[in-house]
Parts: structure tokens; C-alpha cells; sequence
């Protein structure tokens, strides 16, 4: 277990929009990020969830020093990210998925070579580093390519060299497989797993790709309206909201809703039903019964994915199992 | 060595990069030069020495200011303008250097690649048609410095313009506002030197005027000696407020942050 890294307290963002010009008093006050309180330690892997408008990116740019926080306290790397903006930015790496940090009439290469500068490396230090990163990301087929020719998996690939080439400490990722094919989404998730394990680079993901998660996040925040509703690892918040299983079955003919030791199809169509299991039930002792009782043809034993955990708790229609405890969270490993 | 020549640099590239564009804008410069050429000398044959111009003069004003509107951009515009509208912005004030500094830098950069490829042609044209009043060695290098000078007031202005989107949703307001403005106070309408009495005196007074006239009167010899020296502090003493402003502005925006999109 290491150090802090990033090191949040009842942070607070709150946006004042004017009712416009005539109205100028008709001010409305948007919390964006309520009171967040976590602390990311060195090495982790942290996926930062939130349906859109949650509060994810304004927090990104809190972290990253492009937005001060109206209130609470935050500590990047030991720095106030708002007071030393610049210092912070040596050390840490950031990548908006929509946007690039290249440059669009430059070859790859030639951004790569004034980002070096922006970020004082040494020549020897970016020789090794730019060679690492290449073979890394395989960016040698178009090193030499304009940015604007780049397809958006090598543009994303690039934007990611740009990002680790000062070697940061902590890797701020803001949707970074967002409108990916599945080979590039695979290269990017290999390769963040690999800086991660090898580098022991801390990283903060922030995705709606929930694969990304499942690959990668040992540990999960998620934001909703502002609060951190949830802080802790994938597995447990699985458990915590209840994911259940669905048993399908399909008999040989249409037949009345079963109906088996207190549990009831939900749904009918046709020869198949639908019957929800309850957390403790034993699967194989259901199935069991079901063959007894019932000319099956077919089971299938469904899981709820942490896609479905997700919506339905964006959505409200299910409570967070354990709220998120007051800044002192680490790690669920 | 920092990142801010790299920066100029790279400028420089990125705005050369697209020679056979900047071709056909010198084209078009130079096209519009020999209209307003013969515009100004219908008006110096009415009236000779018109505000101290000769007919020369005039037109040699008119090709200068033509190879000019590339260097000092007077059309107005920045491409910080657009990423500020999209919130591609974040990305610039995420890195390790000044906002204000690193555009300079880059506009410099851009200036230079505009200067060599679209400064030449409507000067080389104006020259082959008209007898063009030419500068000796001292008042070319005069005008090197006049015309670094105007780049960098035009580039104050322009970045003044484009951090009013931090402010302003719709950026077209202030940059047409700004357009008429520049248009019209540097000269490139009109020589300011025809612009009768308080008007000519406001007109002279005002920043804009470093962009076009003043450059212009050095190239003509108009100003030397001690005038020469009030000319420059001029531009460099409007440069200095301008950045002062959008040092002050950047710090503001800073504050009141909101990145659009996202």
C-alpha cells in the first residue's frame, strides 16, 4: 500500500450561471461536485464512473488544475493543483478522449518533439522513453504521418505517447477508447494494464465503456448528481446491489407460469420463461427441480452484467448497496 | 532553451505547410492592391499631396499595407478563438506553459511564414507597375522592426478579441466589432493621414494605427531621427498595454472558467 497520490475532501464545485443579460440577478447555482471525499494511492488502478453530467469531468479538470474547487481541500502529488497548476503538470498525464493534444497540421513525430520541450525532457530520457512508447503503442507506421490523416485508434494511440513522455506518476484519462474499434480498444486497454503493472503508474479511467472497467479497475468510484455514491471494488458492488441471476427456460410446449418453491416466472413468451433468482438461492438445486418437474429442452443461467448493475442505478431503480465512506476508502484490493 | 521558439517554430510550419493556399492569397492581396492603387491615384489627382503624401507615396502605402494583411492578420481571427468555443482550450491551459505566451510565440511563427509567402508578391507586383518610393538600408531596417512590432500589437488585440469567448457564447460579436475597427483606425481603408482634424488625431492616437500606417510612414521615410524612435515606442509602448491586458484577462478567465462542452 503506498502513498497518496491524489487526496480529495469535501470537494465541492459549484458552477453560477447567469439568467442572462437582462436578468442579471436571475443567477442559478449548479452543484456540480458535491462534497466528494477519496483518496487514490500510488500504484492503483481507479475507474471513475457517473452517468453523463455526473460531475466526472469537472473533476478531472480539478484534479488537473484548470478548475479551481469552490470549497474542500485537494492534493495532486503532494500540490494544490489550482496554486501550482504548472509544477502539477510536469508531473502528471492527461488524456481527453474527444480531444487531442497533437498537432493537427504536424507529424506525429514532430508533436511528440514539442511536447518534449513543453515538458523539459531530457534528449537522452526521450530517446528511451519515445522508443519504449513506440514499440508499446506501435506507432512507427505513422510516426511520420500527419496528425489530421491519422484514423482516431492511432490519433488515440498518439495522444496517449504524448501524455506518458514526460514519465508521469499519475495517468488522468478522460474516456480514452471513446468511439474505438474493439482492436484498438484492446491495444489501449493492453497497454495501460501493462504502464500500470510495470511502471506503477497510477491511473484514473474515466469511461462509459464498461469493458474497459472490467479489464482494467481493480477499484470503481462512482459519481452520481454530484456525491461519490459508490467507492470500492467491482466485485463487491455486484454483491452490494444485489446482482442477480436470471434462470431461462425453455420447455418442450407453452405452458402456465412456473411456479417453484417461491420463485415465479417473471416473463412468459411462448415455450420460455424468465425467472429471476433470489441472491441466495442454489442455482443447480433450482435447475434440478426444474428438470423434475418440467419437460425442459433448454436452460440458460444469466448474470446480471455490470452494464445492467450500472443503468439501473443511474436510473434510481436501485439504491446503492453501501454509501461510499468519508474520504478514508483506499484500495479494495 | 524553453519551449517558446519551438513554439515559434512549429508556428511557422503549421502556417506554411499550406504553401499553394497562402499563393492564392497573395494573389488576391495583390489583385485588391492594384484596385485601391488606382482608387488612391484618382483621389491624389484631385488631390496632390493630400495629407502630405505624394501620389507615390500613396500608392506605395497601398502595396504595403496589401503585403501586410497576411503578417499582421488585420481580417482579425486566432485559431485559440475556436478552441475556445469547443473546450479544446482545457488542453492548452493543462500544459506547463502560459497561455499568452505560448499563442504569441505561435503567432509569430505564423507571421513569419506569412510574411515570406504572402509579403512578397504585392510588393514585387506594385514595384514592376508603379514607380514605388523605395526605403535605403536604415529605413528598411526600421521597418523590419515596425513591422515586428505590429505583429505583435495585432496579435494583442486579436487574442484581447478571442478570450472575450470566455466570456461571450457568440464569439462573431466582438470579432466583427473588432474587424470595423481594425479596418478602419489602421489605415488600410484609407491612409490616416487623410482623416481631417480630431479624427485624424484620435485615429493616430489609437493602437490600430501601429498596425499599418505606422509601419507604412517608416517604409515611406516619414519618420526619422527622434519621429522614427516615437514611432516605435509607439507600437512597443501599445504592445506593452495590450499584453498587460491580456495578461490581466487570461488571470480573469482563469477565474471564472467555464470550459464549454464537457
Amino acid at each position: 500500500m503506498g502513498d497518496a497520490v491524489i487526496e480529495a475532501a469535501a470537494l465541492t464545485k459549484t458552477f453560477t450561471r447567469a439568467g442572462g443579460v437582462l436578468r442579471r440577478r436571475a443567477r442559478t447555482a449548479v452543484t456540480a461536485v458535491d462534497a466528494v471525499s477519496f483518496t487514490v494511492r500510488r500504484g492503483e488502478f481507479v475507474g471513475y464512473l457517473g452517468p453523463n453530467g455526473a460531475g466526472k469531468s469537472t473533476t478531472i479538470k480539478m484534479l488537473t488544475g484548470i478548475l479551481a474547487a469552490s470549497s474542500g481541500s485537494l492534493t495532486v502529488c503532494g500540490l494544490d493543483p489550482s496554486r501550482r497548476r504548472t509544477a502539477l503538470a510536469r508531473r502528471i498525464g492527461v488524456v481527453f478522449g474527444q480531444r487531442t493534444t497533437l498537432w493537427w497540421d504536424l507529424p506525429l513525430r514532430d508533436s511528440l518533439t514539442l511536447v518534449r520541450r513543453l515538458y523539459r525532457v531530457e534528449a537522452a530520457a526521450h530517446r528511451t522513453r519515445l522508443a519504449e512508447l513506440t514499440a508499446l503503442l506501435e506507432l512507427e507506421p505513422f510516426l511520420a504521418t500527419p496528425v489530421r490523416q491519422l484514423s482516431l485508434g492511432q490519433r488515440m494511440r498518439g495522444d496517449l505517447a504524448a501524455a506518458l513522455l514526460h514519465d508521469p506518476e499519475l495517468l488522468v484519462l478522460d474516456e480514452p477508447t471513446i468511439g474505438l474499434d474493439v482492436v484498438s480498444k484492446a491495444t489501449v486497454r493492453e497497454f495501460l494494464a501493462r504502464i500500470n503493472a510495470e511502471r506503477g503508474t497510477t491511473i484514473l479511467l474515466t469511461t462509459h465503456d464498461l469493458g474497459d472497467i472490467e479489464r482494467l479497475c481493480r477499484r470503481v468510484m462512482i459519481i452520481d448528481h454530484g456525491r461519490l455514491a459508490y467507492d470500492g471494488g467491482l466485485g463487491e458492488l455486484r454483491r452490494t446491489v444485489g446482482a442477480d441471476r436470471v434462470l431461462v427456460v425453455e420447455l418442450d410446449r407453452p405452458a402456465p407460469p412456473i411456479a417453484l418453491d417461491g420463485i415465479e416466472a417473471e416473463r412468459a413468451d411462448g415455450p420460455r420463461q424468465w425467472l429471476r433468482l433470489p441472491p441466495a438461492a442454489n442455482a443447480a438445486a433450482v435447475i434440478a427441480a426444474l428438470a423434475a418437474r418440467y419437460d425442459v429442452r433448454d436452460i440458460a443461467l444469466r448474470e446480471t452484467g455490470i452494464e445492467d448493475v450500472l443503468a439501473s442505478l443511474y436510473r434510481g431503480d436501485r439504491a446503492y448497496g453501501r454509501p461510499a465512506p468519508g474520504g478514508q476508502r483506499s484500495s479494495a484490493e | 532553451m524553453g519551449v517558446l521558439p519551438w513554439a515559434w517554430w512549429f508556428g511557422f510550419r503549421r502556417h506554411s505547410a499550406y504553401p499553394l493556399g497562402a499563393l492564392a492569397e497573395a494573389v488576391t492581396n495583390t489583385a485588391f492592391g492594384f484596385m485601391r492603387a488606382y482608387v488612391l491615384l484618382a483621389l491624389w489627382a484631385a488631390r496632390p499631396a493630400l495629407g502630405g503624401y505624394d501620389a507615390a507615396d500613396a500608392v506605395t502605402f497601398c502595396f504595403i499595407t496589401q503585403a501586410l494583411i497576411g503578417p499582421v492578420q488585420i481580417f482579425g481571427g486566432i485559431d485559440l478563438t475556436e478552441r475556445i468555443r469547443t473546450g479544446d482550450v482545457a488542453i492548452d491551459l493543462h500544459r506547463p506553459v502560459g497561455l499568452q505566451g505560448w499563442w504569441l510565440a505561435d503567432d509569430l511563427g505564423r507571421a513569419a511564414a506569412a510574411l515570406l509567402l504572402r509579403g512578397g508578391p504585392p510588393l514585387l507586383a506594385g514595384a514592376l507597375v508603379f514607380p514605388l518610393t523605395v526605403p535605403g538600408p536604415a529605413a528598411s531596417a526600421a521597418f523590419a522592426a515596425a513591422v515586428l512590432l505590429a505583429v505583435v500589437v495585432g496579435f494583442a488585440l486579436r487574442y484581447l478579441v478571442a478570450l472575450s469567448a470566455f466570456w461571450v457564447h457568440d464569439h462573431r460579436g466582438p470579432e466583427a466589432v473588432a474587424l470595423v475597427l481594425s479596418l478602419f483606425f489602421s489605415g488600410m481603408i484609407l491612409p490616416l493621414v487623410v482623416f481631417p482634424g480630431a479624427l485624424g488625431s484620435a485615429a493616430m492616437a489609437l493602437p490600430w494605427a501601429a498596425l499599418i500606417q505606422v509601419p507604412a510612414d517608416v517604409f515611406l521615410g516619414r519618420r526619422t531621427g527622434a519621429g522614427l524612435l516615437g514611432a516605435l515606442g509607439f507600437q512597443a509602448g501599445w504592445a506593452l498595454v495590450l499584453l498587460g491586458a491580456g495578461a490581466l484577462l487570461t488571470r480573469a478567465a482563469r477565474r471564472r472558467l467555464v470550459v464549454h462542452g464537457g
